[in-house]
């Protein structure tokens, strides 16, 4: 029950963006070509974030641990 | 003050009618309406009575959602169109022939990009055809469509017993044959159909005259003339006068009919912003400070062009306040009550009766047939003199045909009934249903949490749907649901304002306005289109300046 539910709100939300996006009005083709364009995107961007976000973090954190130490050493 | 046929009785009700309305008035007023002026002293001066108009604005992720949309559909459009230029895909559009492929091109600006591009993917839900007469229910014939709208192809079927929420049919007066129409019968049978004749030569008949008589009681003014095309009303007798010399100034949002007559006419043309008093002061002023543009010279004429009720958005122009700047300013004033004559006022004469004003202040009091009469046509009325000049000089006058005897006939056949001449007061009580119905709807809707734009009097309602896929998706849902409504999206409204616009009709009754109130919920929370916050409306009205003074 409550799975076929979760599946309702799912098809309802797929509905609404398709209404939103106009994918509605565009033909099969078209619309299978637009979703493809968007999921790659998608996919390339939470690859991007997954490899990248990491290491950026620790970079910027040293960074700042840099700069805090240093001015701690001069105030002393 | 309006003065309708009946007696005491009538007069009693009326006032009733009056109080009731105000009192509903001003327990909206706490909404998200615009109070423009406050109610003072028991006397019924045209002052006291409050405009409640609003215009919310969308909330910011529908607009964005809306041009995203909108970008998506000019991508692949800009797709299909290089695919059909490169002859991958086969053209069904109107192209060039091979010979003119080097002129200058003739389907390739934005318009025809778009009708190309956007339309024809959502054309099923225009130009639907209709077998029945457009009452309350209607039938609608079933239409298929085998390569995504190019064509279409009846399946023979027909939709009978649609909810009609698109028809201008404000008192219900086009309907089927019945008793009531046995006089246009006899008027068939003595006249025929055709008049085949002009006005100037041999077609005024003595209908017309008796049209024309009982449309100048009707409105209480001198003379009136008909003719026989609403659209042609407006373009045939605006040159006929004004012309070059003179300056036209016409709200923003008129109707093509007008726009047309304008420019036909030759005269200078300036627009002010929709409904809006300090704009059209602004024009006044620079109008008669500076005349004409080169010599400087004072303008023959200036003359004012506005709507009773404007189609597209459901307000009601402020006439109060422009009859107060027309005195100020010896301007004239060309009032176009198309949807608003039978419509609005306590006894159905108009946007005059509805602010309590005399008729005779407007100089040229023009109308149509179509929307409230169940007919066809036009007239013009106000002073004799005026209306005099015009049966010489109008175009159409001279030139088109004038007015089919039944057509005529039902005309006068309508109007007695509202004037209560027939003896019932059946015509009053339409009036007061369509106004009861409207009230009725516009406060349901507001309640659900929808966007409707306009005067809470204005049987004319836009419910706003801002996307075109929701456009596209709420017309055909309604249509399955035996709901006929009417969408409306981009050259007749703004890019990203469509919207869905319902008539309320005297002939609705309450369980049909209930069945459509109900779809309406459902289709509301399916397709997410409740966005109203009752914010204040994001239109500037600068009704706290007290002085317009404009520094140069």
């Amino acid at each position: 029950m409550d799975l076929r539910r979760v599946k309702e709100y799912f098809s309802w939300l797929y509905y609404q963006y398709q209404i939103i996006s106009c994918c509605a009005v565009l033909e099969p083709w078209e619309r299978s070509m637009f979703n493809t364009i968007l999921l790659t995107i998608i996919a390339m961007v939470v690859y991007t974030a997954y490899v990248f976000i990491p290491i950026h973090i620790r970079l910027a954190w040293e960074f700042f641990s840099k700069i805090c130490g240093y001015h701690s050493t001069i105030s002393n | 003050m309006a003065n309708p046929g009946g007696g005491t009785v009538c007069n009693g009700k009326l006032h009733n009618h009056k109080k009731q309305s105000n009192g509903l008035q001003s327990r909206n007023c706490t909404k998200n309406g615009i109070v423009k002026e406050a109610q003072q002293n028991g006397r019924t001066h045209f002052y006291d009575k409050l405009i409640v108009e609003s215009f919310e604005e969308a909330p910011l992720h529908v607009m964005v959602f809306t041009y995203m949309g909108y970008g998506i559909g000019t991508l692949f459009g800009y797709l299909r169109d290089f695919m059909r230029n490169w002859g991958i895909e086969k053209c069904n559009a109107a192209v060039e022939r091979k010979e003119q492929r080097d002129f200058v091109p003739l389907y390739q600006d934005f318009e025809n990009f778009y009708t190309r591009n956007l339309y024809m993917r959502i054309r099923d839900n225009w130009n639907r055809p209709i077998c029945s007469a457009p009452g309350a229910l209607f039938d609608v014939m079933e239409r298929v469509s085998d390569d995504y709208n190019w064509t279409f192809r009846f399946t023979g079927r027909v939709i009978k017993d649609v909810i009609n929420m698109g028809s201008y049919n404000f008192l219900g007066l086009a309907a089927k044959y019945d008793e009531s129409m046995r006089t246009i019968k006899d008027v068939l049978e003595v006249y025929g159909t055709g008049v085949a004749s002009t006005r100037h030569e041999m077609g005024t008949l003595d209908k017309h005259k008796e049209l024309e008589d009982l449309v100048a009681k009707f409105l209480n003014v001198e003379a009136a003339m008909v003719f026989g095309m609403g659209f042609a009303t407006n373009s045939m007798n605006i040159p006929a006068l004004v012309g070059k010399g003179c300056l036209i100034l016409s709200d923003e949002l008129n109707h093509t009919s007008l726009v047309l007559g304008a420019r036909l006419s030759g005269a200078t043309i300036r627009i002010f912003k929709h409904n809006n008093t300090q704009s059209l002061e602004k024009l006044l002023r620079d109008a008669v400070i500076y005349g004409q543009p080169r010599t400087r010279r004072a303008w023959k004429k200036i003359l004012i062009l506005v709507e009773g009720v404007y189609s597209m958005e459901g307000s009601i122009v402020h006439l109060p306040q422009i009859i107060a700047l027309k005195k100020k300013y010896k301007a004239y004033l060309y009032i176009d009550e198309a949807h608003s004559i039978g419509a609005v006022g306590p006894t159905g004469r108009g946007v005059t009766e509805f602010f309590g004003l005399d008729p005779h202040e407007v100089d040229v009091l023009m109308g149509t047939f179509t929307k409230s009469f169940g007919a066809a046509g036009g007239y013009i009325a106000g002073r004799k003199d005026l209306v005099d000049y015009l049966r010489v000089h109008s175009h159409s006058a001279v030139y088109a045909s004038s007015m089919s005897p039944p057509i005529a006939e039902q005309i006068i056949r309508s109007l007695k009934h509202l004037m209560g001449m027939d003896g019932t007061t059946q015509g009053l009580q339409r009036v007061r249903q369509l106004a009861k119905n409207t009230r009725y709807f516009r406060q349901r809707l507001q309640e659900m949490g929808f966007i409707i734009y306009g005067n809470e009097n204005s049987p004319v309602v836009p419910l706003l749907l801002y996307m075109p896929g929701k456009v596209a998706a709420f017309a055909r849902h309604m249509l399955e649901k035996k709901i006929g409504v009417v969408v409306v999206g981009f050259p007749a409204t703004p890019l990203a304002e469509a919207r869905a616009r319902f008539c309320v009709s005297a002939a609705h009754t309450r369980e049909m306005l209930d069945t459509v109130l109900e779809a309406l919920d459902e289709m509301g929370d399916l397709l997410q289109l409740k966005y109203s916050r009752h914010k204040k409306s994001a239109r500037p009205e600068l009704y706290d300046e007290t002085s317009f003074e404009l520094e140069d």
